[in-house]
């Protein structure tokens, strides 16, 4: 999902950085007033960005013969809301584009969007789509943490075919080209982010039953189960 | 129950990543029409699709900096990868630690 250096015209890479400051802008505040209101949620927050931060280096090999990477932002943004992982997602891409070369400066804004906020938006629609469908808590985390990933990666391909549309099909040749490229490649690796998501969460839940109560991530219920 | 599907949980990962490199022999056709290097990465292979799609258009910007070689790619990524599990890892210790000594507490307590 990182789109390269230089690899977006200059009016999209600017659109794409405007339309992702605010969303950055507004998550910056949230962490800071969840961190006022509760300092002990500090160290979980930093369990969120180290998921993300981890997930996005690892590029595991998929069915098609390519390689590409989860991107671990549904974990964070069941537990902090959505607008949280802005923030949290522009440093891990801010790092990736200044020391790997992977991604870039001028299409930061356009990473941010698909990995920052398109993916834990959908994370935590789904995520009380299917609470309120009343699915169990480990099936909810999952498909929220795999649609987030495959989310992202459809949000780049758009992302992509807006800015170059083919010359013959237009917009929708060129998306079906880019969501051609990422689509099913990235299905298994979600897969493995929905279940990774799930391990950590299993894991936070017995250890931090009642943090996780307070910040109304589980119901009463399932603390126990 | 829980920890046993932890564990089934984790080794479906590693199926699911595992299989590919036995199932798979053969690296996607470009648009171009030439083979890529088996397991590539797909933002590579998006660059190709521009590539293909728009062949004048030339990236504006170059990264200020590349990696010195694939050695020292490898190296920032598994730096970024140990950092993150070990601020995880160490988490999960102090959890565990924290909720094993409530419950020696409350116990005691009640003695």
């Amino acid at each position: 999902m990182h789109i390269m250096e230089g690899f977006l015209p200059v009016s999209h890479a600017i659109g794409w950085s405007i339309a992702s400051a605010p969303f950055v802008a507004v998550g910056l505040r949230s962490i800071n007033k969840k961190i006022a209101e509760h300092p002990e949620q500090r160290m979980l927050l930093g369990v969120a960005a180290a998921f993300t931060f981890v997930l996005s280096a690892l590029k595991m090999p998929s069915v098609t013969g390519s390689s590409s990477h989860p991107t671990g932002t549904g974990l964070g943004a069941i537990l902090f809301g959505p607008t949280a992982l802005a923030p949290i997602g522009g440093v891990v891409l801010l790092f990736q584009a200044l020391l790997l070369a992977h991604g870039g400066i001028t299409t930061l804004g356009a990473n941010i969007f698909s990995m920052a906020i398109v993916g834990p938006f959908a994370a935590v629609a789904v995520f009380r789509g299917a609470t309120a469908l009343r699915l169990p808590f480990g099936p909810s985390v999952f498909l929220a943490a795999s649609l987030a990933d495959v989310m992202t990666y459809l949000t780049t391909a758009a992302q992509l075919a807006l800015a170059f549309p083919d010359p013959a099909g237009g917009f929708l040749a060129s998306l079906a080209k880019f969501a051609g490229v990422f689509a099913i490649t990235q299905i298994p690796l979600a897969i493995c982010e929905g279940f990774l998501t799930v391990v950590v969460m299993n894991a936070l839940i017995r250890f931090n039953a009642r943090e996780l109560r307070e910040m109304n991530v589980t119901p009463r219920e399932v603390i126990r189960a | 129950m829980k920890r046993h599907q932890n564990l089934l949980l984790l080794l479906a990962v590693a199926a699911l990543l595992a299989l590919p490199l036995r199932m798979v022999k053969k690296a996607p056709v470009t648009p171009q029409g030439t083979q890529t290097a088996l397991f590539a990465g797909s933002d590579d292979q998006a660059r190709d699709v521009i590539k293909s799609i728009a062949p004048s258009y030339k990236p504006w910007a170059e990264p200020l900096m590349q990696p010195a070689s694939n050695e020292v790619e490898t190296l920032l990524f598994a730096l970024q990868a140990a950092v993150g599990s070990g601020f995880i890892g160490y988490y999960l210790g102090v959890a565990t630690t924290r909720a094993r000594m409530g419950r020696a507490a409350a116990t005691e307590t009640k003695c």
